[in-house]
Parts: C-alpha cells; sequence; structure tokens
C-alpha cells in the first residue's frame, strides 16, 4: 500500500504531521462513553463526526440568518443566499471546478448520482447503448444506472475485479466500445478501501468520448480532490462522510454537460419563467435545483471543506494511511482473521472475516467495548459476492483516529475470538 | 461481558457451532427462501406438512450466531406441531423478543427458546433471531416469495 497518487502528485512536500489530540477536542462526541466504554469510531466511511466549526455554524445559521433564498426582497433573504451560495463557492474550491455553477447541491451522492443517471438517460440512452461499471460500486452507482437502462433500453457493462480487490486498467479499457455511452466508477471503494486508477479510466474514456462520472463519496474526506486534474465529468459528494451535516451533498458537473442535461426535478427555484404553454429553466447551477434548498446544509458543507482544508488532505491522507498500515499489520498477526481487499492503493478502509464468526456477532461484541464499526454487505452485495462471502467487519479510520483506538480494536477482536472458541 | 454471555448462551453458541436439523430435504412440501438484507444473513427452509403438522423441518444458509441458533432451535420446537401450535409458539417467541428490555423476560412454555431472552436487550438483533420465523411463516403459508425482516 503506497500513499495515494492523488498525495504525491500534488504535493510533493511531506505534510506537517497531524495534532491529533488537538483535533479531537474539537469533537464534542469524541468525549462521550458508549456501554460505560470511551467511543472509539472506526465507522467513518458509513458517517464521519462532526467537528465544533460545523455544529456551531449550523446553529447560527438559525439562530442569526435564517430566511429562504433567492426570492426574498429582505435583508435577512440576502444573508442567506450569500451565505448559501458562498457555500457553494467553498465546495467548487474544495472540489477543483471551474467554476460554483458546475456545483449543484443535492441531497447527497445517490442523488447526485441519479440526477446524472435520470437526465443522462433520458436525452441520451437508446436500445444497444452500453453503461460501464467496475465491480466495486456501491448500490447507489448501480441501482440509477439500472434504472436509466430499464426506461432506455441500455444496459450494463460491469468490469471485474481481482482477488485484491483491484479493477485493472486493461479489464476497463477492454470494455470501452462504440456502444459505452458513460462509465461511471468509484473514486475508492466503501467496502474494501480500493483507490481506482480514475485518472486512467478517465484518459481511455475520453479517448471515445465516453464522459466519466466518478462516486467520490469515500474519497472526498481522505485525498485532495481535483476534479479539473482528474479530466472527469461528473463528481459526487456527500458532506456527511466530510466532517459535514446528512441531507446535502453536490454534484460537479463540466459546465459543457450540465448545459446539455434536462432538469432532473420541476419546481420553484429552477425556473426562469412560467406560464401554462412553456417553461423556460433557470441557468446553472439552479435549473438543478428545485424547490426550498437544504439551506443551512449548503452552508455548513461549505464550512466542513474549508474546515478541511484547513487541517490539510495530504496531512490527513498521510495520517490515515499510517493507521492502515498499522492496522493492518495488527489485524493480520489476529488467528482466523483474513482482510479482504489488499489493494495496493488503498484509502483507511480495514474490511475483514474472523473465522468462524459471523460479522453481525463480531459488531456486537465490539459495540459493547464502546467501539463502533459497520458489519454487513456495505451497501455492496456485488462485492460480497465476488468474494463469496455473506458479509464484512469493516473498520474505517478518520482523520482523529489513533493507534491506541487500532489497539483497542485488536483487544476487541480477541475477545470475539474468546468468546467464539 | 455480563449482557453479552445473556445474549450469547452457551447453549446459542452450541447451536450456532452444531446446529440442528441442518441440511437438505428432498421430499419437503414446502420451500421457502429467508434474507435480512442489513447483513447479508441467508436462509433455506424445508418443511413436511403431513395432516396439518410440522412432520419434518430442516434449514440450510449463512447467518450469525443468533440467526442460525435460532433457526436450530425452532426446528427442534416445531418438530411434530400442528400449524396453528406453530403459529401461536412464534407469537409467544415474539414477545419474548420485543418486551420492554426493563422487564424480565418470562420464557414460560418457550422450553429452549427461552435462551434468546437476552436479544431484547439488543434491538439491533431481534431481526436475527426472527429471521428462521418470519421464513417458516412464509412456508407455511405457501408463499413462494423470499421472507424478508426488512
Amino acid at each position: 500500500m503506497r500513499p495515494s497518487p492523488a498525495v504525491s502528485e500534488k504535493h510533493d512536500a511531506p505534510a506537517k504531521p497531524l495534532d491529533v489530540a488537538a483535533l479531537r477536542a474539537q469533537f464534542p462526541i469524541l468525549a462521550r462513553t458508549v456501554h460505560g466504554k470511551p467511543l472509539v469510531y472506526l465507522d467513518n466511511a458509513n458517517t464521519t463526526q462532526k467537528p465544533h466549526a460545523v455544529i456551531d455554524r449550523d446553529r447560527r445559521y438559525y439562530e442569526e440568518e435564517n430566511a429562504n433564498i433567492h426570492r426574498g426582497t429582505h435583508w435577512l433573504s440576502e444573508k442567506a443566499t450569500e451565505a448559501y451560495e458562498a457555500g457553494r463557492a467553498k465546495v467548487a474550491r474544495f472540489l477543483g471546478a471551474a467554476s460554483p455553477k458546475e456545483i449543484v447541491f443535492t441531497r447527497g451522492t445517490t442523488e447526485a448520482i441519479n440526477l446524472v443517471a435520470s437526465t443522462f438517460g433520458q436525452a441520451f440512452l437508446k436500445p444497444g447503448d452500453e453503461i460501464l461499471l467496475t465491480g466495486l460500486e456501491h448500490h447507489s452507482n448501480i441501482v440509477p444506472w439500472q434504472l436509466a437502462c430499464e426506461r432506455s433500453g441500455a444496459r450494463l457493462v460491469v468490469v471485474p475485479i481481482t482477488d485484491e480487490g483491484e479493477v485493472p486498467v486493461d479489464e476497463f479499457a477492454k470494455r470501452l466500445t462504440a456502444r459505452t455511452k458513460l462509465a461511471a466508477v468509484s473514486h475508492v471503494s466503501n467496502a474494501l478501501g480500493t483507490i481506482n486508477a480514475v485518472r486512467d479510466f478517465v484518459r481511455l474514456a475520453h479517448e471515445r468520448d465516453v464522459p466519466v462520472l466518478v462516486d467520490g463519496a469515500q474519497a472526498a474526506p481522505h485525498l485532495p480532490i481535483d476534479v479539473k486534474g482528474l479530466g472527469c465529468d461528473f463528481y459526487a459528494v456527500s458532506a456527511h462522510k466530510m466532517y459535514g451535516p446528512t441531507g446535502i451533498g453536490a454534484l460537479y458537473g463540466r459546465e459543457e454537460w450540465l448545459e446539455k442535461l434536462p432538469p432532473y426535478q420541476g419546481g420553484g427555484d429552477m425556473i426562469s419563467s412560467v406560464t401554462f404553454e412553456k417553461t423556460t429553466y433557470n441557468e446553472l447551477p439552479w435549473k438543478f435545483e428545485a424547490g426550498t434548498a437544504n439551506i443551512a446544509g449548503g452552508i455548513v458543507f461549505g464550512t466542513a471543506v474549508d474546515w478541511l482544508t484547513g487541517i490539510g488532505l495530504p496531512a490527513i491522507a498521510a495520517h490515515e494511511h499510517d493507521l492502515l498500515v498499522y492496522g493492518t499489520e495488527r489485524l493480520s498477526a489476529i488467528p482466523g482473521l483474513t482482510i479482504v481487499g489488499r489493494a495496493r492503493e488503498k484509502a483507511g478502509v480495514i474490511s475483514f472475516t474472523l473465522e468462524n464468526v459471523h460479522p453481525h456477532d463480531i459488531g456486537t461484541i465490539l459495540d459493547r467495548e464502546g467501539i463502533a464499526i459497520r458489519t454487513g454487505q456495505h451497501c455492496a452485495q456485488p462485492v460480497m459476492d465476488r468474494f463469496c462471502i455473506p458479509a464484512t467487519a469493516r473498520a474505517s479510520f478518520g482523520l482523529y483516529n489513533t493507534r491506541e483506538e487500532v489497539d483497542a480494536l485488536a483487544a476487541g477482536i480477541a475477545k470475539v475470538s474468546e468468546m467464539f472458541t | 461481558m455480563t449482557e453479552l454471555r445473556d445474549l450469547y448462551q452457551e447453549v446459542i453458541l452450541d447451536h450456532n457451532k452444531s446446529p440442528h436439523n441442518y441440511r437438505e430435504m428432498a421430499d419437503a412440501s414446502r420451500i421457502a427462501l429467508g434474507h435480512n438484507p442489513l447483513c447479508g444473513d441467508k436462509m433455506k427452509l424445508y418443511v413436511r406438512i403431513e395432516d396439518d403438522r410440522v412432520a419434518d423441518v430442516a434449514f440450510q444458509g449463512s447467518g450469525c450466531a443468533i440467526s442460525k441458533a435460532s433457526a436450530s432451535i425452532m426446528t427442534d420446537a416445531v418438530k411434530g406441531k400442528t400449524l396453528a401450535e406453530a403459529e401461536a409458539l412464534y407469537g409467544r417467541f415474539h414477545d419474548l423478543l420485543t418486551g420492554p428490555p426493563d422487564v424480565k423476560a418470562d420464557g414460560a412454555g418457550l422450553g429452549k427458546l427461552a435462551v434468546f431472552a437476552g436479544v431484547r436487550e439488543f434491538p439491533a438483533r431481534v431481526k436475527c433471531a426472527t429471521l428462521a420465523w418470519h421464513t417458516l411463516e412464509s412456508a407455511l403459508k405457501g408463499e413462494q416469495i423470499v421472507a424478508k425482516t426488512e
């Protein structure tokens, strides 16, 4: 496991180590106990905890600025609109978009992908067309495309994964054909942690004029993201995996693509004029934002990305990589434990199984030790099927985790083994 | 660890390790599939019904200790019972699992099934303990669908 290419390419100077103790102090929830034990939160791929900066900004919006946006002539409405659009600009900067016009606020990654699958499908998919996916995808990057295929007569083509949990670039290349209309790939696998060779996928796809959507839900909190550098056409993220609130996310779309796509939902705010005969749609990005937005969400998402930038993604990536290497070493030493997913490029995710113990039982026993992990299929049933396992236990690291917490996890797993021998 | 031991009783761990009636059944009159999409548990339940009674019952599949032990103990419990008796037993078992955690569970009349009383302390695991029963219910109703706990 080498540090990700995204890190080494963008930042040659080694990142200053994180002051983890100071960071932890910014997260009120990390001070609490669970079942009488200090909380060890290792479920960050599921959702992350929230720092004071995020919690306080949310509260300040409702206490001082709350009003509806884009439609008021009063002072508060202007304040709220400014703050919301500032949030969009911050997200645009964080992702490396050319302009805030290219950032559509959504409920999260899932809605962002649905937006593209639905509108792209409606405008461009015909019977016999192909959508290229990888075998690593989360259900949210499978099912929207299945729906689009059902409506259009297009079909899915899946790039298989290796025993290590990697998507070989040549296998991807082989499946790009004249029928391929779009490729939808995860940047980082939620189930295994694999960092995909997205830059190569984009290069190969663009050689054939195939647009690429990247599911960035698992990458954005862990790696520096630069959508222009990646060259992708769409990039989807969720704020709640980035130390921000739930219920808000973003779709980055290259302006020329967003211009070409029809609206997703109809309603207020997405129009410029409406008569019963004809409606003209609003400009980008509001064309895709029908109804009153999650205003606080957009504002606080901006706070979260600024907070992340302040800490520095290269430093976060380096810290989590250290935890990954240490955790891999500690867990590999446990008898009967198998790590599922051993890609060379991995984010801070360790998916594992324990001989003769179902992951659900591991989860319950660790929970009583105050350790939160995820168990199950991780919304990636095809990945589980690929490895012929019903489920895995998954520890996933965030910027506030420590080696001591990895030790607690290893000790907790030892207790599981003890109970089941 | 006391609460954990309430959940993972020795009887449960034993049935998990060596489940009873864990086999295919060639002459089953009903087969039902159970699936818990949350944890990926999958179960295939075979029932042979004779004269309105569960003459034989068996299962196969993968699941956590609670779901496997529950299926194992259930097969022992319902074998020989009439369909109405099996249904009534499920009702009592369900009450055992979902009663208020602060009230001591009353396992009277449940026999070995009473070992699951500790599950009520772990609401997230109730579905594990009921998967086999959901599946039995759909087998007894003759539904050719996958029984789901979701």
